[in-house]
């Protein structure tokens, strides 16, 4: 946003050099993304019902406005004017600050998403942590939530969110960790980078797979909607939430879910690349135009693919999404670090003066050699990881038959 | 840049306004999940601090290690161990008294300490890349270090799961 | 010169120290002990950070000293709420001076 700042330092304001400049560039980066990231909510909610509806072989909204594009906004005017309650033995303080703490960790994340080429809200060497940093606000929040509202299933759903965060936290970490590993840094926009050649996804299915489950179970989404699961604790840790507040969970909800498609598109999809196009050729406009286009089109991708889930998939029950994370993701994820860390090494140039790295054996091959090589890689762990899982659901299956057998003697013919 | 000092002092203020507001509320407060939350406000503060030292990797840490996992088990204990919504009862001990006298002498002392040496301060700045230093470093001359800590997280690992676990009869199914 | 002279950041610490050793000393509940004492290493990093940053800047043993503390903080977190939320489900109360069972 360098063309932001310098446009308003050539106004020749008065107090207003280059430092303030920067600093009211991001001022109005911050506040456009804080209106246009909940305004996202109308149109997700509207597409949600609507693919929703059609999985369900219904036709969702279609009444007000055309293709029922309005529903959303009278859905909006109706629970924004219902009477707000705070139950009476609530610990109002946390009550009230737990919405909008939950909105804010979800629009952070925003602050390091790279939109187009050159334009990022804050090109943080250290981007993904921080995204990860301030995804354990939204826990808090929920903890909040569920706490500060002083009722049992409110209470419930806050203990599922710790138990859920134990569970997909170390597996997403993981999976960050071989991004960075195989880009070489933890900056987005580097990252993006690094992927003008081939994007990660082609070369590391198995771990944006690791990383789009933790992801989905991050937001707290079907199939790992557990904190809110309706049919077993009422509405989790919003149970007591009515009106603007509940809202406010809401459009942390959705964009969240927008975060973490943009997140996923930043990381495994090349962002803003284009496949075959060098649009950094392109003049600033035109490059951002189409940079944009570009990652939208992947963001809304994977939205597209989280409504598939809630419109297909029932929900995992707590303790099936424990072992899930546990026995499963953390165990693949380690095995997947040691197998990517082995290729990079293999590849590593070795020629930067800062790190003292032998150049890897195989390092003539180049950026090719090392995409083939990490997929192989992948599908390698992907087959040991089948072969494994299935012999021990035939085993775990054999056991349960055995015991089924055990206890109920076979009906007299 | 005559803005730029001032304004660096006035984050500085504000997140010793969330530094100290909090570790006061910490300590202070009757209510344990209040106690909670305000040390979130405490470490958000500190993390503060650590980008105003250019420390930004450490402040991400701060933020990942301390809010999104200590804070949130140190919630999730309360929350466990605590009746909901109990009338607050009184959380300090007999001997709050002498814990204050001994904090403030403490204190006071400290002040006198800091103030009466003369620290051999330079003007010079950190190299930019203080990431890969670390992971140098970390890999390099504090190997050791580095996995005794490895060692020393696995070991908590199983040792928490060890203390917290239920003694019931496991159910295979 | 740096905008903040070094001792400010000392004095925010000693604060920190002083307060988190306070918490440590005067709570009841065992989990706002363990309150006191985050409160004690943070004081300890700010510090070593600080020190870091105004004398030795060319080498980042301040900050590796302040992640090994921060490390350890977590496995001391972990450890002490598993040893709190044990006794709570023995003895029903997380009160420190109620676990006085090996003197009678």
């Amino acid at each position: 946003m360098d063309w932001l700042v310098d446009w308003i330092a050539s106004l020749q304001i008065p107090y207003l050099t280059e430092p303030e400049a920067r600093f009211l560039s991001h001022l109005i980066f911050a506040s456009i993304i804080a209106v246009a990231a909940p305004g996202m909510l109308i149109i997700l909610t509207w597409l949600e019902r609507k693919i929703i509806g059609r999985i369900q072989n219904r036709i969702g909204p279609n009444r007000a406005g055309p293709f029922g594009l309005f529903q959303a906004i009278a859905d909006m005017i109706k629970m924004f004017t219902k009477e707000d309650i705070t139950p009476a033995n609530a610990d109002r303080v946390v009550y009230n600050i737990a919405p909008g703490l939950a909105v804010i960790s979800s629009i952070l994340v925003f602050a390091v998403i790279p939109f187009v080429p050159g334009f990022i809200g804050a090109d943080l060497s250290v981007g993904i942590l921080y995204v990860v940093a301030v995804g354990g606000f939204g826990t808090l929040a929920i903890l909040m939530a569920g706490w500060s509202s002083n009722n049992k299933y409110a209470l419930l759903g806050a203990f599922r969110v710790v138990a859920m965060l134990l569970t997909y936290e170390i597996p997403m970490v993981m999976a960050l960790i071989i991004v960075t590993m195989v880009a070489g840094s933890m900056s987005m926009a580097q990252i993006v980078e690094a992927q003008s050649s081939m994007w990660y996804i082609f070369t590391m299915p198995l771990v944006f797979l690791i990383f789009f489950l933790a992801g989905v179970a991050e937001t707290g989404r079907s199939p790992f909607d557990l904190i809110e699961a309706e049919s077993e604790i009422i509405a989790g840790f919003h149970t007591e939430y009515s009106g603007i507040k509940f809202g406010m969970f809401m459009i942390g909800e959705y964009v969240h879910m927008l975060a973490l498609a943009f997140l996923s598109a930043v990381l495994f999809l090349g962002g803003w690349q284009i496949p075959f196009i060098d649009i950094t050729q392109f003049p600033g406009l035109v490059s951002a135009i189409l940079g944009f286009l570009s990652i939208s089109l992947k963001t809304f991708l994977f939205v597209f693919i989280m409504m598939w889930f809630r419109g297909t998939l029932p929900r995992f029950r707590i303790d099936h999404l424990q072992n899930i994370g546990w026995k499963f993701l953390v165990p693949l994820s380690l095995v997947l670090l040691v197998a990517v860390a082995f290729v990079v090494r293999l590849f590593a140039p070795g020629s930067s003066s800062a790190v003292p790295v032998v150049p890897g054996a195989l390092s003539a091959l180049g950026a090719p050699g090392e995409a083939v090589a990490l997929l192989a890689a992948n599908l390698l762990v992907l087959a040991g990881t089948v072969s494994f899982v299935s012999r021990m659901a035939r085993r775990s299956k054999n056991r349960q038959l055995r015991a089924v057998a055990a206890v109920e003697p076979v009906p007299a013919k | 840049m005559p803005f730029e000092i001032p304004f660096v002092q006035i984050v500085w203020w504000a997140m010793t306004a969330c530094a100290i507001g909090g570790a006061i509320g910490v300590v202070s407060s009757n209510n344990l999940f209040h106690s909670a939350l305000f040390l979130v406000l405490s470490l958000f503060g500190v993390a503060g601090y650590y980008v105003l030292l250019s420390a930004g990797f450490l402040a991400v840490v701060q933020l990942m290690v301390y809010i999104g996992a200590i804070v949130i088990l140190v919630l999730f204990a309360i929350m466990f161990s605590r009746r909901m919504m109990k009338p607050t009862e009184d959380e300090m001990n007999r001997q709050w008294l002498v814990s204050v006298i001994v904090a403030a002498a403490l204190f006071s002392w400290l002040i006198v300490v800091v103030n009466s040496v003369s620290w051999p301060v330079t003007s010079a700045a950190p190299t930019a890349d203080t990431v890969l230093q670390l992971g140098l470093a970390f890999l390099g001359s504090y190997l050791i270090p580095f996995l005794v800590v490895g060692v020393l997280l696995s070991a908590a690992l199983i040792g928490a799961i060890f203390l917290a676990r239920e003694k019931v009869e496991a159910e295979e199914i | 010169m740096l905008p903040i002279p070094l001792s400010w950041w000392l004095t925010v610490s000693a604060a920190l120290f002083s307060i988190g050793v306070f918490g440590a000393l005067s709570r009841r509940n065992a989990i706002g002990i363990l309150m006191g004492i985050e409160l004690v290493l943070n004081a300890v990093n700010v510090n070593l950070v600080a020190f870091w940053r105004y004398v030795i800047p060319a080498n980042v043993e301040g900050q590796i000293f302040a992640l090994i503390v921060i490390s350890v903080a977590a496995a001391e977190a972990a450890v002490g709420l598993a040893i709190v939320i044990a006794v709570y489900r023995r003895r029903h109360s997380a009160a420190v001076e109620e676990l006085d069972i090996l003197k009678h």
